[in-house]
Order: structure tokens, then C-alpha cells, then sequence
């Protein structure tokens, strides 16, 4: 490791061709044991058959993939239907998720903006404003999330001494708390990466669209959003992938009706009720959906770029 | 000055200030319709703030600016009927050329196929007809500025700002599109205003030039103006190659001031208000001006001794150092060198000038 540093200067980067290997070997050996082995284990761990008291038994059968897509009746002797069940919780957080997204993306667009254009040297601090609340762990902001909305909480006093309302709201165990639950949690996966592109962006190139007659919000749909299009599309990535996974804030927030794949995934593998292949299974299939969702979106941009010669 | 043609900017007492620094110190100029107007100074001396505060992306401190008889101040830059061709082009990357040349029509109401049509024909301008499809990163740096130019010309503005556009281009391509943006702007009949550091290219271009130094006006008037008859020592040190001598003033008599320039020798030129016997100024004379011969030839004629030959291509600069007293540079053309006699370094020579050719400069 400690060779990688000589590697600088006038060297022919040639010189190092025979020791790279090496010098990358423990970066792959932590990315094969860490993320490529568990993604194996459960793979086939989806494949295997339940046990009574959690774990498995080593026989290989599709029965975790048929519990998620097909109903057999209560013995399993029925004629199959579709289960309707687990594909309207994956549809649900989907919907959550993505609502959850725009709504970050809607507030972190204008917050990164904002930072990006400020002078460079209080840029840092802002961005370091924007991280202090992620220093908190993510359970005890959920929670504090749940104090602050409840009926009796800040909020509603809040609106009922302004006389906006005159009932409290309900926003606990609603699908608008676990909305704003994800949105919270992860709102600086969508600022940091937009505050970046905007920070790259060249606002000459405002000035040019103003020069030639554009209002401020034409400058900003035809020139300004598609120069920063990366920056937004990473943040709604960064942000989508884990709120579809995320069941703190289903969990915490959203109660027991309010169900969404992370809930489900964990309730798989917790205490003795649970189902690990169906479990596994459930991950692979959300896994396959993120990994579309990416490989889209990596595709429309490798084609902007080619198209465009940078984007 | 005539008044026939009307004024299309007229700036007056214009004052710019960044917090406590004052960018521009009372700046008044009017700029006449259908006219190639070069704003030429040193670098930071304010041309590019001059520039945004036409364009409207700087507010004016105090002082107004006025666009064909209306004050501008309070509208903002997309409601301005100028446009800019911006010192880096701040082309839109992610559009064809052919769309960023449209660009401004479509924002002045044109449909989309009417802003492709004209956009197509000012490209046609340009000669950049057969890159429309492309996007401005995969141009060269003189199709990008071109680009700039059809870009900024398409919606026809009353107004042309040019913030040196022609700086990041090689020597050959400069002086190529030196001509192609005069004849554009011939063409068109829409007023430029062009801001420059380079002399030479405000010479080439320009029907008037505005001299600036640190955010003051030094000068207005046409090319041969401020060449020939500089006001003041800054103008006449930035605008061409000259000679610029202390001198004190001995004399001055029947409008004529003589001048001691050290060692014994003194020239005689036209005295200008304001400058007094005894006072140290500075007197300038071109190069080209002044000839050297064996024996004392011309009006004045100061004896010295050849100290460099230097070749220029097309002409020959000859380094005279007076006796006891300062070098002159002399320029000789080398058509003309043909009946002329060279001297060589070491030899004796008359450094000569007619009347007029030494300038008598205020500070
Ligand atoms: N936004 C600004 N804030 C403070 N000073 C500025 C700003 N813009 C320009 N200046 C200063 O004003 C002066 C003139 O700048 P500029 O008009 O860009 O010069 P030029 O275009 O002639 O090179 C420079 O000294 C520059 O540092
Ligand atoms: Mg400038």
C-alpha cells in the first residue's frame, strides 16, 4: 500500500504496470468478502427451503420466488393466482420512494443552488450546516421525527397557536410521515451531488441566456438544468435506492399499514416467525429492480454524452 | 463632431464602484449609430464592467447610460435590445451550433423551425453552415468564436458588445477575422462596440476609439487621431511604438517650446496651453518619423552614435544613442531602405526630424 505514493512525479505510469495488481489487491479482496460474498450467500439462500425456526434447509427449490408472485391457497393445492400482496408493497414503496425523491429533489435543487453560488469561502461552512443533523444517527432523528409531528407534538401546536388549523393534524402512521421520514433522512444525497454540478457549472452561460432574451426560468429549464442534468440524476439515485429499501422510516413512521419492502425484507430475518429464502428472495428481486433503474440511467447518459461530446 | 447620424449609447458621467474600490471614475461617452467603436486599454483598466453595464449585467452606481435617447437602467438584461459576444463565447454546450444560433430568436417569439430557418442563414455569415448539427465542443476555437458572433448577430440586436473576442485566437486567424468583422459589421449596419487591450487591433478596426487607463477615459477620436496627435504621455506610450523623453522646457517662443532632452541637445516643437517654461514633461516622436543620415539633414537633426540594428521583416529599427544624452529608436521601412544607406553599430550618424514629428505630452 504504502508504494501507491512513490507513483508520482515524471514516472512513466508504465513503471508500475507489473506491482498494480498488488497494490489493488486488498481493495478487491475487501470488495469480493463484502460485497460480492454476501450477495452470493444470498442468492442462494433464495434458492433454499424455509426452516421452522429461522435459517434454512439445504434444498434447492424456486418455492421462495412462487410465495412472492403466487398464491396456492392455504395447503398450497390451489390452482396458482397471482399474489397481489408483496408486488402492491413493492409498488407502494416505489411510489413512496419516488415521492420521497421529488420532494428532495424540489428542496435540495433550490438549497444546492443557493450553496454553490454563495463566495467560496462560506460554501464549506454550508455544506457543513447541511451534514451536522447526519452526524445523529439515523434512529434517534427518525424518532425525534415522530415527537416533532405527532398530534401533540411542535408542529401541530405550532399550527393550531397560528391558527392555520384548528384540529390537529394526523401525520403519524400516514404515508405523508414516511415521505417526509425518507425525504429527511437522506436529503444530502441529493444536495451534495447537485451542489456539485452546480458548483462546475459556468454561470456565463446564465448571462449568455439572459443576453439573449431568456427570463430567469427559461434560463433555467434550457440552460442551467440540462448543464447540471449529472448532478440531479446521481442525487435522485442516491436517494431513490435507499428510500426503496429504507424500514426505519416505514417502520417508525408509518405504523403497521404503511408497509414497505425494507419492513418486509427485515421482518424475514428477525426472531423465530421469520422466512429467510422468501427473505432472499425478496432482496434479489429488489436488488434486480434498483440494478434496471441504474443500468437505465447510465445507459441515457452514456448516450447524451456520446452524442454531445460532454454533456 | 458631426451630429447628423443619431446616438445609439450615450453614457454620461458613468461612476462603477465595488464596495470602496471604484472600477469607473465618471466615464461619459456617446457612441454614434452604425458605428465600429473600440474601447482599448490596458488590462483592468474597466472595459469589460463599461461593457456590463451596457449589457445590463451590472447596475451603474451613479451617472446613467442611455440606448438610442431611453435610459436603460432598471431593465434587465434579456429585456435590452444588445447583445454580447462574450470573451470566452459561454457557448451552450449541451445545444447544436444551429440551436444556440437560434437561441435568441426563439426567446424573441420565433417558432422553433422560424428560429432553425434564420438561425440557418446567419450561419451562412459565418460559413459555419456545414457544422450546425455539431456541438460547440467539437469546433475549434475560431468556429466557436464565429459561433459566438452568428449566435449573438442573429436576433438582430441595435447593439453588438464584443469583449476582445478575437484574444484567444492565433496571429493569422486575428487579423482574418479583424476583416471579417468589419465587413459584418458594414453589412449588417448595426453598431459594434468592441473592447480590446491590443492597439494594433483597434487601429485596423475602429471609426473611433476610446482610450482607457484605470477606469478614466484618456482619450476619444478616430485611429489617425490618436496615433498622430496623442493628449497625454499614457496614450501616446500605449498606442504604438515611440520614442517617450523626459525633456524640460527652455523656451517657449511664438508658439514654439524648446526643449533640452540632457547632453547638450534640445529639439524644437509646437507648445501645447498648459505646459510652462521650466516644467519636466515628456515628449514623444514615432520611430518611423525620424531618419538618420551621414550629415544633418531636415529640421532638427541630433548627432549620435549607432548602438543595435534590429530586422522586424518589413522594417529595420535602428538604436541611436545621442551623444551624452537618450536613445532614439528609428524605423526605417525596408522598401524604402533600398536607396538608404544602413549604419552599422559604432558609426556616426545624424538622427533627423521635420517640425511636428516631436509631441509635447501632458501627464
Ligand atoms: N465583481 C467585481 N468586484 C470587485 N472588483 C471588480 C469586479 N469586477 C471587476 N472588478 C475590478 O474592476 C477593474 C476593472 O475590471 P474589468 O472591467 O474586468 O477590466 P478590463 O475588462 O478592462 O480588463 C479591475 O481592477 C477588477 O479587478
Ligand atoms: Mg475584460
Amino acid at each position: 500500500m504504502a508504494g501507491g505514493s512513490t507513483s508520482g512525479g515524471s514516472v512513466k505510469a508504465d513503471t508500475y504496470a507489473g506491482v498494480r495488481h498488488w497494490l489493488l489487491a486488498p481493495s478487491w479482496l475487501v470488495l469480493l468478502t463484502v460485497v460480492v460474498g454476501p450477495l452470493c450467500i444470498m442468492l442462494i439462500y433464495s434458492f433454499l427451503t424455509k426452516e421452522f425456526r429461522g435459517g434454512v434447509v439445504w434444498e434447492f427449490n424456486l418455492a421462495a420466488y412462487d410465495k412472492f408472485f403466487f398464491d396456492r391457497g392455504l395447503f398450497g393445492d390451489e390452482a396458482p393466482r397471482i399474489e397481489w400482496t408483496y408486488i402492491s408493497i413493492y409498488w407502494r414503496s416505489i411510489l413512496q420512494a419516488a415521492i420521497a425523491t421529488l420532494v428532495s429533489l424540489l428542496i435540495g435543487f433550490p438549497t444546492a443552488y443557493f450553496i454553490a453560488t454563495r463566495p467560496t469561502t462560506s460554501r464549506a461552512l454550508w455544506v457543513f450546516l447541511i451534514t451536522i443533523p447526519y452526524w445523529v444517527n439515523l434512529l434517534i432523528r427518525t424518532v425525534s421525527m415522530k415527537f416533532l409531528l405527532r398530534d401533540q407534538g411542535p408542529l401541530n401546536a405550532f399550527l393550531l397557536s397560528t391558527g392555520i388549523i384548528d384540529q390537529p393534524l394526523t401525520i403519524v402512521n400516514t404515508d405523508v410521515a414516511v415521505q417526509l421520514g425518507l425525504f429527511y433522512s437522506y436529503l444530502p444525497f441529493m444536495v451534495l451531488p447537485i451542489y456539485a454540478a452546480v458548483e462546475q457549472y459556468d454561470h456565463r452561460l446564465s448571462e449568455a441566456a439572459a443576453d439573449l432574451y431568456a427570463s430567469r426560468w427559461i434560463a433555467l429549464r434550457r440552460v442551467i438544468l440540462p448543464a447540471v442534468k449529472p448532478g440531479v440524476i446521481a442525487g435522485c439515485i442516491l436517494v431513490f435506492v435507499p428510500s426503496l429499501g429504507s424500514f426505519l422510516a416505514p417502520d417508525l413512521l408509518g405504523g403497521a399499514r404503511n408497509f414497505m419492502i425494507g419492513s418486509l425484507i427485515e421482518d424475514q430475518f428477525k426472531g423465530q416467525a421469520g422466512d429467510w429464502p422468501f427473505g432472499a428472495a425478496a432482496s434479489m428481486i429488489l436488488l434486480s429492480m434498483v440494478l434496471i433503474v441504474l443500468i437505465v440511467a447510465a445507459r441515457r447518459q452514456a448516450r447524451a454524452k456520446a452524442a454531445g461530446g460532454e454533456v | 463632431m458631426n451630429t447628423e447620424s443619431p446616438i445609439a449609447i450615450d453614457v454620461r458621467d458613468a461612476v462603477k464602484r465595488y464596495g470602496e474600490f471604484t472600477a469607473l471614475k465618471k466615464i461619459s461617452l456617446s457612441i454614434k449609430d452604425n458605428e465600429f467603436f473600440t474601447l482599448l486599454g490596458p488590462s483592468g483598466c474597466g472595459k469589460t464592467t463599461l461593457l456590463r453595464m451596457i449589457a445590463g449585467f451590472e447596475d451603474v452606481t451613479e451617472g446613467q447610460i442611455y440606448l438610442y435617447g431611453d435610459e436603460i437602467e432598471g431593465l434587465p438584461p434579456n429585456k435590452r435590445p444588445v447583445n454580447t459576444v462574450f470573451q470566452n463565447y459561454a457557448l451552450f454546450p449541451h445545444m447544436s451550433v444551429l440551436d444556440n444560433v437560434g437561441f435568441g430568436l426563439e426567446m424573441r417569439g420565433a417558432s422553433k423551425s422560424d428560429a432553425r430557418r434564420r438561425g440557418g442563414e446567419v450561419l451562412e455569415l459565418v460559413q459555419l453552415s456545414q457544422f450546425a448539427k455539431r456541438k460547440p465542443s467539437q469546433l475549434s476555437g475560431g468556429q466557436q468564436q464565429r459561433v459566438a458572433l452568428a449566435r449573438a448577430l442573429a436576433p438582430q440586436p441595435k447593439v453588438l458588445l464584443l469583449d476582445e473576442p478575437l484574444s484567444a485566437l492565433d496571429l493569422k486567424l486575428r487579423k482574418a477575422m479583424q476583416i471579417e468583422l468589419k465587413h459584418l459589421q458594414r453589412e449588417t449596419g448595426i453598431t459594434f462596440i468592441f473592447v480590446t487591450h491590443d492597439q494594433e487591433e483597434a487601429l485596423t478596426m475602429s471609426d473611433r476609439i476610446a482610450v482607457m487607463s484605470a477606469g478614466e477615459l484618456q482619450q476619444l477620436g478616430k485611429a489617425r487621431d490618436i496615433y498622430e496627435r496623442p493628449h497625454n504621455k499614457f496614450v501616446a506610450d500605449f498606442i504604438g511604438e515611440t520614442n517617450l523623453l523626459e525633456v524640460s522646457v527652455d523656451k517657449i517662443d511664438n508658439g514654439h517650446a524648446i526643449c533640452h532632452l540632457g547632453g547638450g541637445h534640445s529639439l524644437t516643437c509646437n507648445a501645447v496651453d498648459g505646459i510652462d517654461v521650466g516644467t519636466r514633461v515628456h515628449i514623444s516622436v514615432r520611430p518611423e518619423k525620424l531618419f538618420t543620415s551621414d550629415a544633418p539633414s531636415g529640421v532638427e537633426s541630433l548627432k549620435g552614435i549607432v548602438k543595435e540594428n534590429i530586422y522586424l521583416g518589413t522594417d529595420l529599427s535602428t538604436i541611436i544613442n545621442l551623444d551624452e544624452g537618450p536613445d532614439f529608436t528609428v524605423r526605417t521601412s525596408n522598401s524604402e531602405r533600398g536607396n538608404k544607406r544602413i549604419f552599422e553599430p559604432g558609426a556616426q550618424v545624424f538622427v533627423n526630424m521635420e517640425m511636428g514629428a516631436a509631441r509635447l505630452l501632458v501627464d
